[in-house]
C-alpha cells in the first residue's frame, strides 16, 4: 500500500515539473539570471556587448553626486506617481459608486469607460498630442468658448507632466470596473440595516462601501503604484521627455542610457534604484494595510 | 407626510445628478475619438485653423489613402498581425499548461514555486530588461520577433498562470478520475478534458493577450531596428516624430485605422474582457 502511494507521489512530482517546465525555464533564464546579472552590471562600465570592467561604486557615485538628471528623473516620476495614483483611486471609486446605483444602461457606460483603456497605445497618445495642441487643440478651443485662454499643455514645463496625468486619468476604465466589481460584492443586507437605522447616503458610503471595498482599493493602490513608477510610453510619444526634461521619467532615462548610448552598466544602476524605490513603496503600503484594509470573513 | 415627499424629491434629485455626471464622463471618454475621426476627414488647411470647425467642411478621404501608402502601413499591419498571433497563441497554451501543473499536482516544493511565481508579478520589468537584451544579442535574435515570442511560449506571464491555476483548481477532481479510468494519460486529460472545460478563461486570457501585444510599444521599440520589421505602434511613432502636426489629418487617419482591429475585437468579445476584470476584482 505504502509503495503505491509513493509511486503516485513520484508520478505527481514528475508531472508537476513537466507541466511547469516552460515557466521554470523562463524563471531561471529570463528572470533570476537577469536579476543577478543586472546587479553585477551596476558595478561595471559595460557597453552594448555586455562586457566591461569592474568599477566598484563609480556608477552610484556618479548617479548620486555628478548627475543632476538622475535626481530630476526620479523627482519627475515621483511627482507623477503622487499626482496620478491617488486621483485615479478617488475618481475610479467615485465613478464605480455611481455605476453601482442601479443605473439604467449599465452595459453602455461600462463599455464607454473601458474603451479608452483598451485602445491605449501609440495611436491614442498621438491623438492626445493633437487634443493638447495649444494652438489648434480641442481643449483650448473649448476653453476659449468660455473666455479662458488655455495654457501650453505640452510645451510649458510646469504643466506638461500634469497634461500626462490628465491623459492617463482618461484611461482608468480598468480600475473603474475592478472597483465596481468590489462594490457589487457587498451584501445588500448591510445597506438595508443601515437604512433602517436612518443612515444617510453619505454615511453609508463612508461606513459601509469604503470599508468593505478596502481590499479592492488596496489592490488598485499596489498595482497602480508599481505601474505608475514605470511610466514610459505616454511621455516618450507625447513630449520626448521635454520641455527641459520636465517629463523625463526614470524608465525613459534608463532607456536612453542603455539602448541609445549603450551604457548597460549605468542603465542597470538606474534600474536597480527604481526597483529599490518601488519595493520601498510597496512595503510601506503593505505595512500600512494592516491598519486600514478590512477583510470580511 | 411632508417629510416623505421631501425625501422622494431628494431621491430624484440625486438620481438626476448621478446620470448627469455619468453622461458627462461618458462624453469625456468618447469625445477624443470623435475629434480624431473628424480631423482625419479634414484637409490640412482646415485642421490647422482656429477656431476649429467641428464637422469637416469638405469630407476628404485622401488622408487615409496617403497615410496608408506612406511608410508602408500595409507591411506594418501584416507584421503586427503575425507577431500578435504568435504571442497570443503561445500565451494561451503555455500558461494553461503551467497553471494546470500548479493546480493539479502536489510535489515537494510546489507551493514554494507557486509563491515565487506570484511574487514575480511585483517585479518591475526594468530590472531584467538589460540582461535579457544582452542574452538575445548573444543569441543573435535582435531585430527579430523572437525576443517577444519566446517569453510568450514560456508561461506567458505570471498573471495568466495565476488565472488558469485558480480555475483549474475549481474543476471537480472526478473529471480527472473519469478520464484516467478511460485510459487517457495525463496530457490527454489536460488537452481533451481540462482545457475545454475552462474555455471561457482561455478566451479571456486570449483577448487580453491579443490587445496587449497589438498595443505593445516598449518591447518592439527595444528589439526592432530595421523598418521592414516595424510593428504598427513603432511605425506610428516614427511617422509622428517625423511629421508632427504638419500632416495632422493623415496622422489621425492612420491612428484610426490601427485602432480599428482592437475596437472590433473588443466589441465582439466584450463578455470575456468583463469576465477578466471580475476575476481581478475577486483576487483583491
Amino acid at each position: 500500500m505504502k509503495r503505491t502511494m509513493s509511486g503516485n507521489e513520484r508520478r505527481d512530482t514528475i508531472n508537476f515539473y513537466i507541466y511547469i517546465l516552460p515557466w521554470l525555464i523562463s524563471f531561471f533564464v529570463l528572470t533570476l539570471y537577469p536579476m543577478v546579472r543586472s546587479l553585477w552590471l551596476c558595478f561595471t562600465d559595460s557597453d552594448f556587448s555586455g562586457r566591461g570592467n569592474f568599477i566598484g561604486l563609480d556608477n552610484f557615485i556618479r548617479a548620486f553626486t555628478k548627475d543632476p538628471l538622475f535626481f530630476k528623473v526620479f523627482a519627475n516620476t515621483l511627482y507623477y506617481v503622487v499626482m496620478f495614483v491617488p486621483s485615479s483611486l478617488v475618481l475610479s471609486f467615485f465613478i464605480a459608486w455611481l455605476l453601482s446605483q442601479k443605473v439604467k444602461m449599465l452595459g453602455f457606460f461600462r463599455t464607454v469607460f473601458y474603451l479608452p483603456y483598451i485602445t491605449a497605445g501609440v495611436a491614442v497618445t498621438i491623438m492626445w498630442g493633437w487634443i493638447f495642441n495649444s494652438d489648434y487643440g480641442l481643449i483650448n478651443y473649448l476653453l476659449s468658448l468660455v473666455g479662458i485662454s488655455g495654457p501650453k499643455w505640452l510645451t510649458d514645463k510646469r504643466i506638461a507632466m500634469i497634461s500626462i496625468v490628465i491623459m492617463c486619468l482618461w484611461s482608468i476604465g480598468n480600475n473603474i470596473l475592478i472597483m465596481l466589481a468590489g462594490i457589487q460584492d457587498i451584501p445588500v443586507t448591510y445597506y438595508e440595516s443601515a437604512r433602517i437605522d436612518g443612515a444617510s447616503t453619505l454615511r453609508q458610503i463612508f461606513s459601509i462601501t469604503i470599508p468593505l471595498c478596502t481590499p479592492t482599493i488596496y489592490f488598485n493602490l499596489v498595482v497602480g503604484t508599481i505601474g505608475a513608477f514605470q511610466l514610459f510610453n505616454q511621455p516618450y510619444v507625447l513630449t520626448k521627455g521635454g520641455p527641459v526634461d520636465s517629463t523625463r521619467t526614470v524608465s525613459m532615462y534608463l532607456f536612453s542610457n542603455a539602448f541609445e548610448y549603450g551604457k548597460m552598466g549605468y542603465g542597470s544602476t538606474i534600474a536597480w534604484c527604481l526597483f529599490v524605490i518601488i519595493m520601498f513603496f510597496t512595503l510601506v503600503i503593505q505595512r500600512s494595510s494592516k491598519n486600514w484594509v478590512f477583510y470580511d470573513n | 407626510m411632508k417629510k416623505f415627499t421631501y425625501k422622494k424629491g431628494l431621491h430624484h434629485f440625486g438620481r438626476a445628478i448621478t446620470y448627469i455626471i455619468l453622461i458627462l464622463s461618458a462624453i469625456v471618454c468618447i469625445a477624443p475619438f470623435i475629434w480624431m475621426v473628424l480631423t482625419s476627414f479634414k484637409t490640412n488647411a482646415e485642421a490647422l485653423r482656429f477656431p476649429p470647425t467641428i464637422i469637416p467642411e469638405k469630407f476628404i478621404l485622401s488622408n487615409y489613402v496617403n497615410g496608408w501608402q506612406r511608410a508602408d502601413f500595409g507591411l506594418f499591419t501584416k507584421n503586427t498581425i503575425v507577431l500578435t498571433l504568435a504571442c497570443t497563441i503561445g500565451t494561451v497554451f503555455s500558461s494553461a499548461l503551467v497553471g494546470y501543473g500548479f493546480a493539479r499536482f502536489k510535489a515537494r516544493g510546489s507551493s514554494i514555486w507557486y509563491i515565487i511565481m506570484i511574487s514575480t508579478l511585483m517585479l518591475p520589468s526594468q530590472v531584467t530588461l538589460i540582461p535579457q537584451y544582452l542574452i538575445f544579442t548573444k543569441l543573435k535574435l535582435i531585430d527579430s520577433y523572437w525576443p517577444m515570442i519566446i517569453p510568450s511560449w514560456l508561461g506567458g506571464g505570471a498573471y495568466n498562470i495565476f488565472l488558469y491555476t485558480q480555475f483549474f483548481k475549481s474543476l471537480p477532481r472526478e473529471l480527472t478520475e473519469a478520464a484516467k479510468i478511460d485510459g487517457a494519460n495525463s496530457f490527454q486529460t489536460f488537452w481533451r478534458i481540462m482545457l475545454p472545460s475552462i474555455k471561457s478563461v482561455a478566451l479571456c486570457v486570449g483577448v487580453m493577450a491579443l490587445v496587449f501585444h497589438w498595443n505593445d510599444f516598449f518591447t518592439p521599440l527595444i528589439y526592432l531596428n530595421s523598418s521592414q520589421k516595424y510593428t504598427i505602434s513603432i511605425g506610428l511613432q516614427f511617422l509622428n516624430s517625423t511629421q508632427g502636426t504638419a500632416r495632422i489629418g493623415m496622422m489621425m487617419a492612420v491612428a484610426v485605422i490601427t485602432m480599428l482591429p482592437v475596437l472590433i475585437i473588443f466589441f465582439l468579445a466584450q463578455k470575456y474582457f468583463i469576465e477578466g476584470i471580475k476575476i481581478s476584482g475577486m483576487k483583491a
